[in-house]
C-alpha cells in the first residue's frame, strides 16, 4: 500500500477522496490554484502544493506541475478524482513514466472509452446492446423505411453531419419515415451542405441508468449495481439515486453482465460507469463509459456499503479485488441532490460570492437514515467563477425509495444557504413531485415538469395550515420574550398578548386562537374544523432553521427575518408569514399594495470614479441583486446591483469612464 | 345616574370619531389611518389612556366660531404602553380641521410633552396635518413656540420620536427636527418648510410635494429622516420594535431581556471576511449582524451615507449603539455626511447610556473641493467631538485599515477608547504604503525596483496592528471569529464604569 496519494483535484471531490486516504492512514498532498489557497481541501491535507493563478488551464490541468508536486512530496500515487484530468491519457502516462501510480484505469482503457466510435465498436464486441441502427448511406424513402421496419417503431432520421436537432426527424410509421426522410434530407443538405441521412432506434422516454463497475489489476471485474440519472437539466444530472425504480432483478443482472462484459474487453482495472439509455420498457442500450470515478458514486456506496474511493486506492496499490459479485448486496435506497450555485428563478444563472452562511444538515446515521453530505466548502469560503458551481452533494440513505426521498425533502429543508443563489428551492420543490415520487423517471423529466421554469409555490392546503401554525408559534416565542423585558411598569403585571391572531401569509389570511400548553401551544384557526394543532419546537429567533413538531409530525422550516415577519421556505414554497393581533390584521387591509414604489428609473453613480465593467446590455432584463457594473473609487471595486428588478433601457457610461457622484450609468424602462 | 354615566360613552363616541365617517373613509382611501387607529397600532392593545379628549378651539375669527365644534381640535394626545414600558403619545389627526395646530391645539400637545419630561418616559409623535390654523394667527405660532421649546428642553433626557404619516409643512417641520428620530411614510407623507407652491412663486422651481420632500429625499439626499417605511402598519410596528432598543430616559439603563443567542458564540467565518484582496471590498454588516445577539440590528439612516453604517443591536440581551466604516460603499471613507450621521448617533447614545461599539475600517477622510467647501473640516470634526465626549462604555475594533487622522476620530483608545481591539488584518498607520512611499522616499522614486522593496518594507512595518500595540494603542489583538465573546465580555466589564466630564453648562461642539 502507498503512504502518500496526491489528490490533483478541488472542491467536494478532493475533499472526500481525502476523507477516505486518512481513513486508510495514507498522507494526503492537496494541490491549489490562487483561488483555492484558503479551500476545504488544502486545510484537510497533510500538505498542500500551490500550482498556478485560478483559470484551470494554468492549474489543475498541469500535468507536469502535479507530476513535479508528486516528486517534491514523494507522493507514491494520484488520485484525479472526476473532471479535470481524470480521464486524459496522457496525464496517465505522465504519471506512470514517473513511475508513478494513477489511481484509476490503465491508460489504454481510457483511450479505448474516451473515444465514442471506437467505445461503441467495442461494446458490440463484447456483445453490450447498442442502440440498433444503420450507419451506411441511405439511398431513398424505401430503402429507409425497409431499414427502420427492421430496427423497429419508433425511428430517428438523423442528419450525418448533424447535430443540435437540425435535420432530425422522429417517425412511427412507414409514411412518417417516407416523409421525414425526404424533409430530413433537404434541411440536412441545406444546413450541413452535406444530406447523408441514417436512421436509428428512436428511445421514447429515455430513462438514464449507468451500472458502476470495478476492476483490479488481476483480472477480476464486479458490478456494483445501477443508478439512475435521469433527473437531467441540459444535460446536466440533477437528482441520481441507486437503485433505479425501473429495473427488475433480471433486467439489473443483464445489464450488470453487459458492463462487466466490456470492463473486461478493455481490461479495466478501476472503478468506472458504464451509462445505458433505457426504454420505459426495460430494454438498454450502451452509451458509453466513463474511466473515472463518477460524482454520484456516493448513491452507490450507500446501498452497498463499499467505499469506492478505497476500492480505487486498493487496487492501483495492485491488491486484487476481496469483493465477490455475490456478495455485492443492494440494502435499502439512495438519493443524491446536486446543490448548485445558481438560480433557479433565473434559468439557472450561476451565482458566485461568499457563502455568508453555510449550515449544512447534520451528518448522521439515526433510525436508518443516513444524511451524507460531501462538500468542500464551509461558512465564509467563497464561490468562485473559475471551477464548476456545485456546492455540495447531498446524500441520504433509508430502508426504502420513499422514506430516502422523505429524508432528503427534509435534509434539504434544513439546509442553510445565504450570500449566493442556489437550487435548493427547485430541489425541494422536485422532492414532493408526485411524478418524481411515483418513480415514472425520464430524461425529459425537468423540462415536462417545470415547461415555464422554476418559481417558487406559494403554500396550499394542509401546508399553508401547517406554515399558518408554525408562523404563529414563532410569534408566540417572541412575545414570550418581550413580556421579560425589563422597565416594565411597576405593580402591574408582565404584558398580555391577546390570544386571537391573524397569521398572513403573503395574501392568505388565517384567524387563529393560541393558548400555551406547557412548551407547546396549541393553534385553533376559526375556519374549517377548529381542531386544535399542537405546536411545538426548541425553535429561537435567530435561528434559521425550524425544527417543529406539528401534531406530532416533524417538520423542517427555513425562517428569515424581515420587517415584522419571517420569510419561510419549505419543501420549494416560499412565503412571508406575519402575525398580527385582530386589530393589526384589521388595519393592515387598509394598506394600499404597493409595487416598486418609489424605485428609481436611472442607476446613478453612488461616487466619483471609474467605470471599470458595464455588465448588463441594452434590452436586458436584469433580477434583483444582480451585477449591473463596476466602479472603481479609492482604489476600491465597487460593484452596483440592481435593487429591484429590471429592463436595461439605455446604457450611458462605458468602461473607462470617470463620472461624478449621482452620474446617471443607466436608465431602466 | 346611570344615564349621566351612559352619557360619557356617548360624548367619548363622538369624540373619537373626529371628523366623521366621511372623512375618516376619505383617509383610508388615502392609504392612510386615522390617528386613533394608528395609536391603536403603536401601543399594546387596550393601554392607550386618553387625554384631553373634549378640548375645543377657542377661535370665533373668520367664522370659526359658526358651525360645529369638534372634540380633540385635530390632535389626539395621552399614554400607553409598549410591551408594558410607559410611551406619551400624540397623533395629528387629519379629519378634524386638516390636523391643523390651533392654540389649543398646541396647549394638549405641550401638556403631553411636560408630563412625558416629568415622568422621564418617551414621547412620540405621530405627524399628518396641514400645519397652522392659519385662523388663529400669531396663537397658533406661539402655540408652536412653546411646543419647541419643550422639545428642546427633553431632547437628551427622554427619547422623542417623529413618524411622519402624511403632511408635514411649515411650523410643523421644525418640532420633529429637534427630536431624536423622525421616520416617514413611503408615498403618503413629505415633509418641508415651504410647499411646492410657494417654491414655484419664489424661485420658480416646478416641484412635486414628493420630489420636494417625501420619503426618498429625506432617507437619501438631505438626511431628514432616519427610515422610511412602506406604509403606516410597517412603520408603526417598527416603532415598537426600536422602543424596546430605548431607555426611557438618560437616568435609566437601556431596556434588557433574556438573550437566546449564546454570549460566548464564536463564528469562523469571520476568520474569512477580511478578502485577500486589499482592494476589495466586503460587507460590515456580514460583522455587525454575526456579532449581535440573533443577528437583530435595527439600523438608523440605512439609505443616506452609506459609507458608515449605525443602528441598534443587543449583546447578552441589552443594548448596545454600533458605528461601523462600511467598506462596500466608497471603501469606507469618512466625509461630510458620513461624519454628520455618525456623529449625531454617537450622541443619542451617549445622552441615552447606551455603550458604544466601533468597527473601523477607514482609509482616511475623503479627499476634494467639493468636501472642503462644504466644511469637512468641522463636520469631520463633529464625530470626533462626539467621541471624545461621550462617557459610555466604548468598545473598539479595528478591522482593517485605520488610516490618518481618522484613525483618531474612529474611537480611538485616545478619545478615551475603554477597550480597543484590533484584529491580525488591522493596518494602523498614517497612510497605505504606496502614498507613503513616495512621500518619505520620493529620490528613489525613479526607480520602481527600490521603490517595491520600500513599500514591501513599510508594509511589513506599518500595516499591521502590532505597530499600535507595542505603544499600548490597542489593548489586545484579537481573531475575528471571537470578536463577539470579546466585546461580550468587555461590555460586561464597563456595565459599571464612572467617568465624568468637567461641569460645563453644555459644550460648544462644531455645529
Amino acid at each position: 500500500m502507498f503512504r502518500k496519494i496526491l489528490i490533483a483535484n478541488r472542491g467536494e471531490i478532493a475533499c472526500r477522496i481525502i476523507k477516505t486516504a486518512k481513513r486508510m492512514g495514507l498522507s494526503t498532498v492537496a494541490v491549489y490554484s490562487d483561488a483555492d489557497a484558503d479551500a476545504l481541501h488544502v486545510e484537510m491535507a497533510d500538505e498542500a502544493i500551490h500550482l498556478g493563478p485560478p483559470p484551470a488551464a494554468q492549474s489543475y490541468l498541469l500535468i507536469d506541475k502535479i507530476v513535479a508536486a508528486c516528486k517534491e512530496t514523494g507522493a507514491e500515487a494520484v488520485h484525479p478524482g472526476y473532471g479535470f484530468l481524470s480521464e486524459r491519457a496522457a496525464f496517465a502516462n505522465a504519471l506512470a513514466e514517473a513511475n508513478i501510480v494513477f489511481i484509476g484505469p490503465n491508460p489504454r482503457a481510457i483511450e479505448a472509452m474516451g473515444d465514442k466510435i471506437e467505445s461503441k465498436k467495442f461494446a458490440s464486441a463484447a456483445n453490450v446492446s447498442v442502440v440498433p441502427g444503420y450507419l451506411g448511406v441511405i439511398e431513398n424513402a424505401e430503402e429507409a423505411v425497409r431499414i427502420a421496419r427492421d430496427i423497429g417503431y419508433p425511428v430517428m432520421l438523423k442528419a450525418s453531419a448533424g447535430g443540435g436537432g437540425k435535420g432530425m426527424r422522429i417517425a412511427f410509421s412507414d409514411a412518417e419515415v417516407i416523409e421525414g426522410f425526404t424533409r430530413a434530407r433537404s434541411e440536412a443538405a441545406s444546413s450541413f451542405g452535406d444530406d447523408r441521412v441514417f436512421v436509428e432506434k428512436f428511445i421514447v422516454n429515455p430513462r438514464h441508468i449507468e451500472i458502476q463497475v470495478l476492476g483490479d489489476k488481476h483480472g477480476n471485474v464486479i458490478h456494483l449495481n445501477e443508478r439512475e440519472c435521469s433527473i437531467q437539466r441540459r444535460n446536466q444530472k440533477v437528482i441520481e439515486e441507486a437503485p433505479s425504480p425501473l429495473l427488475d432483478e433480471k433486467t439489473r443482472r443483464e445489464m450488470g453482465a453487459q458492463a462487466v462484459a466490456l470492463a473486461k474487453a478493455v481490461n479495466y482495472d478501476s472503478a468506472g460507469t458504464v451509462e445505458f439509455v433505457a426504454g420505459q420498457d426495460k430494454s438498454f442500450y450502451f452509451l458509453e463509459m466513463n474511466t473515472r470515478l463518477q460524482v454520484e458514486h456516493p448513491v452507490t456506496e450507500l446501498i452497498t456499503g463499499i467505499d469506492l474511493v478505497e476500492q480505487m486506492i486498493r487496487v492501483a496499490a495492485g491488491e486484487p479485488l476481496q469483493l465477490k459479485q455475490e456478495n455485492v448486496k443492494i440494502n435499502g435506497w439512495a438519493v443524491e441532490s446536486r446543490i448548485y450555485a445558481e438560480d433557479p428563478t433565473r434559468n439557472f444563472l450561476p451565482s458566485i460570492g461568499r457563502l455568508v452562511k453555510y449550515q449544512p444538515p447534520e451528518e448522521k446515521r439515526e433510525g436508518g437514515v443516513t444524511v451524507r453530505n460531501d462538500t468542500g466548502v464551509t461558512e465564509g469560503r467563497e464561490i468562485s467563477i473559475h471551477y464548476d458551481p456545485m456546492i455540495a452533494k447531498l446524500v441520504t440513505h433509508a430502508p426504502d425509495r420513499l422514506r430516502a426521498i422523505v429524508a432528503q425533502a427534509d435534509a434539504l429543508d434544513r439546509f442553510v444557504i445565504d450570500g449566493i443563489r442556489h437550487n435548493i428551492p427547485f430541489l425541494s420543490s422536485l422532492m414532493q413531485s408526485p411524478r418524481w415520487r411515483s418513480g415514472n423517471l425520464s430524461t425529459g423529466f425537468i423540462s415536462e415538469e417545470y415547461p415555464e421554469g422554476f418559481s417558487p409555490q406559494e403554500p396550499q392546503g394542509d401546508l399553508a395550515h401547517t406554515l399558518a401554525a408554525i408562523a404563529t408559534l414563532m410569534d408566540h416565542i417572541g412575545n414570550e420574550r418581550k413580556r421579560k423585558i425589563s422597565g416594565q411598569l411597576r405593580g402591574g403585571r408582565p404584558v398580555e398578548f391577546e390570544r386571537e391572531r391573524v397569521c398572513m401569509l403573503g395574501d392568505q389570511r388565517f384567524d387563529v386562537c393560541v393558548e400555551a400548553q406547557g412548551e407547546a401551544l396549541i393553534v385553533r384557526f376559526a375556519e374549517g374544523d377548529q381542531r386544535a394543532h399542537r405546536v411545538s419546537t426548541q425553535w429561537r429567533p435567530g435561528e434559521l432553521v425550524l425544527e417543529g413538531e406539528v401534531d406530532g409530525r416533524t417538520v423542517y422550516v427555513q425562517a428569515r427575518s424581515i420587517l415584522n415577519g419571517y420569510a419561510l421556505s419549505h419543501q420549494g414554497v416560499d412565503v412571508t408569514a406575519r402575525v398580527y393581533t385582530q386589530r393589526e390584521a384589521e388595519l393592515v387591509a387598509f394598506m394600499p399594495k404597493k409595487k416598486d414604489a418609489g424605485a428609481s428609473k436611472h442607476l446613478l453613480c453612488p461616487m466619483p470614479g471609474l467605470v471599470k465593467t458595464v455588465d448588463v446590455a441594452e434590452g436586458q432584463e436584469v433580477k434583483a441583486g444582480e451585477a449591473l457594473c463596476m466602479v472603481e473609487a479609492m482604489k476600491m471595486e465597487n460593484v452596483l446591483r440592481a435593487e429591484r428588478d429590471v429592463t436595461v433601457k439605455k446604457i450611458l457610461a462605458k468602461p473607462g469612464d470617470s463620472l461624478a457622484v449621482d452620474a446617471v450609468i443607466m436608465e431602466f424602462a | 345616574m346611570k344615564h349621566i354615566l351612559d352619557g360619557l360613552e356617548q360624548r367619548r363616541a363622538s369624540a373619537r370619531l373626529g371628523g366623521g365617517h366621511k372623512r375618516i373613509e376619505a383617509q383610508h382611501a388615502r392609504g392612510k389611518l386615522t390617528a386613533r387607529e394608528r395609536i391603536d397600532l403603536l401601543l399594546d392593545h387596550g393601554s392607550f389612556e386618553e387625554f384631553d379628549m373634549f378640548v375645543a378651539h377657542r377661535c370665533a375669527d373668520f367664522g370659526m366660531d359658526q358651525g360645529e365644534k369638534i372634540s380633540g381640535d385635530g390632535v389626539v394626545t395621552g399614554w400607553g404602553t409598549v410591551n408594558g414600558r410607559a410611551i406619551f403619545v400624540f397623533a395629528k389627526d387629519f379629519t378634524v380641521f386638516g390636523g391643523s395646530l390651533s392654540e389649543t391645539h398646541a396647549q394638549k400637545i405641550t401638556k403631553l410633552q411636560d408630563m412625558a419630561l416629568k415622568n422621564r418616559a418617551p414621547i412620540i409623535g405621530l405627524f399628518d396635518a396641514g400645519g397652522a390654523r392659519i385662523q388663529e394667527g400669531v396663537a397658533a405660532l406661539g402655540g408652536y413656540g412653546e411646543v419647541f421649546q419643550r422639545n428642546v428642553l427633553a431632547s437628551g433626557v427622554i427619547p422623542q420620536i417623529s413618524v411622519i404619516m402624511g403632511p408635514c409643512a411649515g411650523g410643523d417641520v421644525y418640532s420633529p427636527a429637534m427630536t431624536d428620530f423622525i421616520f416617514m411614510v413611503r408615498d403618503t407623507s413629505y415633509m418641508f418648510v415651504t410647499g411646492p407652491d410657494v417654491v414655484k412663486t419664489v424661485t420658480n422651481e416646478t416641484v412635486t410635494a414628493e420630489e420636494l420632500g417625501g420619503a426618498s429625499v429625506h432617507t437619501t439626499k438631505s438626511s431628514i429622516a432616519d427610515r422610511a417605511y412602506d406604509n403606516d402598519v410597517e412603520a408603526l410596528l417598527q416603532m415598537r420594535r426600536l422602543i424596546d432598543f430605548l431607555p426611557s430616559s438618560n437616568q435609566e439603563e437601556p431596556p434588557e431581556w433574556p438573550a437566546f443567542d449564546e454570549v460566548d458564540r464564536l463564528d469562523d467565518s469571520l476568520d474569512t471576511i477580511i478578502p485577500d484582496n486589499p482592494n476589495k471590498p466586503y460587507d460590515i454588516k456580514e460583522l455587525i449582524h454575526k456579532v449581535v445577539d440573533e443577528a437583530d440590528f435595527f439600523e438608523i439612516q440605512d439609505a443616506h451615507a452609506r459609507n458608515i453604517v449605525v443602528g441598534f443591536g443587543r449583546i447578552e440581551g441589552r443594548t448596545v449603539g454600533f458605528v461601523a466604516n462600511q467598506p462596500l460603499v466608497l471603501a469606507g471613507v469618512l466625509d461630510i455626511d458620513a461624519s454628520k450621521k455618525a456623529a449625531r448617533f454617537v450622541r443619542f447614545c451617549d445622552c441615552f447610556n447606551i455603550p458604544i461599539v466601533t468597527f473601523v475600517d477607514v482609509p482616511g477622510f475623503l479627499p476634494g473641493t467639493a468636501q472642503e467647501y462644504g466644511g469637512l473640516i468641522k463636520h469631520g470634526a463633529k464625530l470626533l467631538f462626539a467621541y471624545a465626549e461621550a462617557t459610555v462604555p466604548k468598545v473598539t475594533v479595528i478591522t482593517r485599515k485605520a488610516f490618518g487622522g481618522a484613525y483618531d476620530v474612529m474611537a480611538s483608545k485616545h478619545l478615551r477608547g475603554d477597550v480597543n481591539y484590533a484584529w491580525p488584518s488591522a493596518q494602523i498607520a498614517v497612510m497605505g504604503a504606496k502614498g507613503a512611499v513616495e512621500i518619505i522616499f520620493r529620490s528613489d522614486l525613479g526607480d520602481p525596483e527600490k521603490i517595491a522593496q520600500r513599500t514591501k518594507e513599510y508594509e511589513d512595518r506599518f500595516l499591521s496592528p502590532f505597530v499600535a500595540a507595542e505603544r499600548g494603542y490597542i489593548d489586545e489583538v484579537i481573531m475575528p471569529h471571537s470578536t463577539r465573546k470579546r466585546i461580550a465580555r468587555a461590555l460586561a466589564l464597563l456595565r459599571h464604569k464612572e467617568l465624568e466630564n468637567p461641569w460645563k453648562k453644555h459644550d460648544n461642539i462644531p455645529l
